[in-house]
């Protein structure tokens, strides 16, 4: 009896370093996504240039499964993640519609987007980070797999890869566009 | 020492500087200062240990602007913070909430407190315990009990022959 209650402290320790542990090894950049199982927040964006003004809201975002993909010209990551993005839009996967988050003018978006293609149905201008704020983005790209109710099912954070695709995104879209 | 003196003093004189933008800041001081309350509670998700009015980031400003505008228009304090929660989750507040998922991090001082309250008494029971019986099980501290002097005595005699 006594014994043990020498040993206790030492309990105690291994208890507190291995939860303090497994804490050292959790990412405070991933969030949660608050919004798994809720519709897509109302938002309303204008359009960018040369896009014959259409805009982009979340009513666009009933009827079909798709992705919204935040991103911008100022951002690294996006660039790293386009090409796939392209390969996407190619082969009609998926629907892809665009936030473009934060550009620093109305021009920067378009030109990046002519020099590096585009693979966007719909697009939505948000300096302001009105609608990034809705879908409580931290950082570009982040995308959102959106089903057809509008219901945002899914948030990858970083760039879609082929693996990215493959093993979580694609899987994921057939089985909404089953449930139907 | 005078030059010390007085470098120190400028040292505490340094405060952090905000990064509320004379742009951002309402016109009416009342708001404003809501404003500011709300805004020191609030996570900064880029530098993520600033609250979003220490923070330059430019996330950490359209939260500003964000958190000015529903108070303009007649949110309260608690429906905008709410309102972040409920898109970046608990994360965004400063200080965490009181519920279920928090419950070791608030009471687990207070439970490591008690305990060592708990074995300091322990610890002083047990030693006026040993003063009060005095003898046989352990003696006083100041003196051998008399079956140690005896066996003292003993090993002295042993080494003596």
């Amino acid at each position: 009896m006594k014994r043990l209650f020498y040993i206790l402290p030492l309990v105690g320790f291994l208890v507190i370093g291995a939860y303090l542990g497994v804490g050292l090894t959790l990412d405070p950049h991933k969030l949660p996504n608050m919004l798994e199982g809720q519709p897509v927040p109302a938002f309303d964006l204008p359009g960018l240039e040369g896009r014959d003004g259409k805009g982009f809201s979340n009513a666009d975002l009933l009827g079909d499964v798709s992705l919204v993909n935040v991103f911008g010209s100022w951002c690294v990551a996006c660039r790293v993640e386009h090409p796939f993005l392209m390969k996407i839009k190619e082969n009609g996967w998926v629907p892809i519609h665009g936030i473009d988050w934060r550009e620093p003018d109305r021009n920067a978006g378009p030109v990046w987007l002519r020099r590096h293609g585009d693979p966007y149905t719909l697009i939505g201008d948000d300096p302001r980070s009105i609608a990034a704020i809705a879908f409580g983005v931290t950082g570009a790209p982040e995308t959102f797999v959106v089903d057809k109710q509008g219901i945002v099912r899914y948030k990858h954070v970083g760039p879609i890869t082929e693996q990215v695709w493959a093993e979580t995104l694609k899987p994921l879209i057939d089985h909404l566009r089953e449930q139907g | 020492m005078r030059f010390v003196l007085s470098a120190v003093l400028l040292c505490l004189l340094a405060f952090p500087a905000l990064a509320v933008q004379p742009d951002e800041i309402l016109k009416d001081p009342a708001l404003e200062a809501r404003a500011r309350e709300v805004g020191k509670d609030l996570r900064c998700l880029v530098c993520q240990n600033q609250s979003i009015d220490d923070s330059d980031a430019d996330l950490a400003r359209d939260l500003r602007v964000l958190v000015r505008e529903r108070i303009v228009a007649g949110d309260s304090n608690q429906e905008v913070i709410d309102y972040v929660v409920s898109r970046y989750g608990d994360f965004v507040l400063l200080n965490p909430p009181f519920k279920l998922k928090t419950y070791a991090l608030w009471l687990g001082p207070l439970v490591i407190i008690l305990f060592g309250i708990f074995a300091i008494f322990m610890f002083f029971r047990r030693r006026g315990d040993v003063v009060a019986e005095g003898g046989a099980a352990m003696p006083a501290r100041d003196g051998l009990s008399d079956a140690e002097k005896k066996k003292l005595a003993k090993l002295m005699n042993g080494d003596g022959q």
